[in-house]
């Protein structure tokens, strides 16, 4: 660095920071200037459609969308479905979608061209960290579970578990390296701004909390997983994704950072009898996970954690908040969106659904159950500031809710 | 380079699950990806010869490696992420002005206010 300043923004510029801030570990992969440009632009396109384009579409609901379903039925919308099918035929509705949509498939294939053009390297490295690591446990025979075998998710080409090559993470370094695109670097350095905002709010909740072990369920690549382990130094912590590439890419990542107590296990995790015996954590985590399962597996998600939580452990879903009379149907609709057209398929039905109700009918009982809200957390100097930030891309902003419960011993 | 998976054929492979079309036309939304990725490039080569501009400034030597190992300070980075958005800006005009044509509501067109100023 030239002056020793720092490559953050100055005072007066509070947009997206350059991709040069984004955190180098170990296994990230090298990016020549033109493929860090690629990323710098497509940031800019997401923080531009989110802060210039989407209000449109707020706009053009009240002045046409709206009035002309009042016109025309003289009722109403009933549900954020009729919103949603009323906005599907607004131009800006549909130039910002078609918007969205193209520079998502131009981040997926930025990443992974610079992921590719380097599998071999970023293959013999994860290789070398992993093997005969007992701290990486992959069972290759293992079903995948049906919401990640039926769609790749928010259209990344094979999704968390397709290995282009024997061994391969291109996959996981992918995801890693364009997410700071995605989310315009609003979840930190090493993209474990959640995490962070997690670890805090469990400190400051419950201040004599000691927890010995630690279980991350979907915990992909372990982006939100390592702030755990650093912030609980002497827990075991253990990953359990069904994605092959992720665990691996996620060891590895771990080891490179120097975060040692931590290991990742491939499995499905409803259903985690053959791996864990009853009442064997004190904390169950899932960070963003719950919308890509279904109805099926969701109920015996939580009758998993219920089964495995030591008594006085605590059980926490974070996720983006759950659709109630509190929130307009036109948000919603907009938070739909993913559902419909970024190939989330279950993010729609899951966020309607009653979590405490089946919290309930997995055995926890209403003085067990808690709830709260967390911002990611970031380092200001450098990256905007979810907590601050009043902009709203409905589903996509690092802020997200808690629900959870304390198992009472 | 080479490498055991080739980025040509795999970079811009198509996700599972049936794409979603947004515009009246499906050719117009293919024309209007086919111009944004140029955009993008376009967005490349203003930040890459930004770069060299920078370096040549500096009195650094210009190289593919300097290129590469560019750092910008944090004012630079201002203005080149500003340089960004006047472009993004630039290239979306026109949806900037649908959306103020709905704050405006309903507007005479120029023959109409022709027709009233002969009135
Ligand atoms: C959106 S990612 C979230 C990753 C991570 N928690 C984070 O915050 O970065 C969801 C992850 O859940 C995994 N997954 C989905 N269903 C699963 C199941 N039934 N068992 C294990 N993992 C599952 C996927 O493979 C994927 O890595």
């Amino acid at each position: 660095m030239a002056d020793g300043e720092g490559r953050n923004a100055s005072p007066d510029y509070d947009g997206p920071p350059d991709y040069r801030v984004v955190g180098r570990h170990g296994m990230f992969p090298e990016t020549t200037h033109d493929e860090i440009a690629r990323f710098n632009f497509l940031t800019h396109m997401n923080r531009h459609l989110s802060t210039r384009v989407m209000p449109g579409v707020a706009e053009a609901f009240e002045a046409r969308v709206a009035p002309k379903h009042a016109q025309e039925t003289g009722k109403p919308f009933a549900d954020r479905h009729e919103v949603r099918r009323a906005l599907t035929g607004d131009p800006m509705w549909q130039w910002w979608s078609a918007l969205r949509r193209s520079t998502m498939e131009s981040r997926q294939q930025a990443g992974r061209w610079v992921t590719q053009r380097q599998a071999d390297s970023l293959n013999a490295k994860a290789r070398e960290l992993t093997e005969n690591d007992p701290r990486l446990k992959l069972n290759p025979g293992m079903k995948l579970p049906r919401g990640v075998e039926m769609i790749d998710h928010h259209c990344m080409p094979g999704s968390y578990h397709t290995e282009l090559v024997p061994g391969d993470v291109t996959g996981p370094a992918n995801y890693d390296s364009g997410i700071f695109a995605t989310t315009g670097g609003m979840l930190g350095r090493f993209n474990d701004g959640g995490g962070m905002a997690v670890a805090k709010w469990v400190k400051e909740t419950f201040p004599d909390f000691k927890p010995k072990r630690i279980l991350d369920i979907g915990c992909g690549l372990g982006h939100n997983v390592l702030p755990l382990a650093e912030a609980f130094p002497d827990a075991e912590v253990i990953g359990v994704d069904a994605g092959a590439p992720m665990l691996r890419y996620g060891l590895a990542r771990a080891k490179t950072l120097g975060v040692e107590n931590v290991s990742f296990v491939q499995a499905d995790v409803s259903d985690l009898k053959d791996l864990f015996e009853d009442e064997s954590f004190d904390w169950i985590q899932s960070t963003m996970f719950l919308h890509e399962t279904c109805y099926e597996t969701m109920p015996k998600i939580f009758a998993e954690t219920r089964r495995l939580l030591k008594p006085d452990g605590i059980v926490l879903h974070v996720e983006q908040p759950q659709y109630d009379a509190s929130m307009t149907l036109f948000e919603q609709a907009m938070r739909d969106w993913d559902a419909f057209y970024n190939a989330e398929p279950f993010w729609s039905k899951m966020h309607e659904i009653d979590l405490d109700a089946w919290m309930k009918e997995a055995g926890f009982g209403d003085n067990e159950l808690m709830h709260g809200a967390v911002a990611a957390v970031v380092d200001k100097e450098v990256f905007p500031d979810a907590a601050d930030d009043d902009s709203e891309d409905f589903g996509r902003k690092a802020a997200w809710h808690v629900v959870g419960a304390k198992k009472v011993a | 380079m080479t490498s055991s998976i080739d980025p040509f054929l795999q970079a811009g492979a198509k996700s599972k699950g049936a794409r979603p079309w947004f515009l009246k036309d499906g050719d117009v939304e293919r024309v209007l990806n086919i111009t944004m990725a140029l955009a993008q490039e376009v967005s490349v080569l203003r930040e890459r010869l930004d770069t060299v501009e920078r370096l040549l400034e500096r009195g650094d030597t210009v190289s593919k490696a300097a290129i590469d190992g560019f750092e910008p300070t944090r004012e630079e980075a201002a203005e080149r992420a500003l340089t960004t958005q006047e472009f993004i800006a630039r290239i979306l005009r026109v949806i900037q002005q649908d959306r103020e044509a709905i704050e405006a509501g309903e507007e005479m067109t120029s023959e109409q206010v022709g027709d009233q100023l002969a009135s």
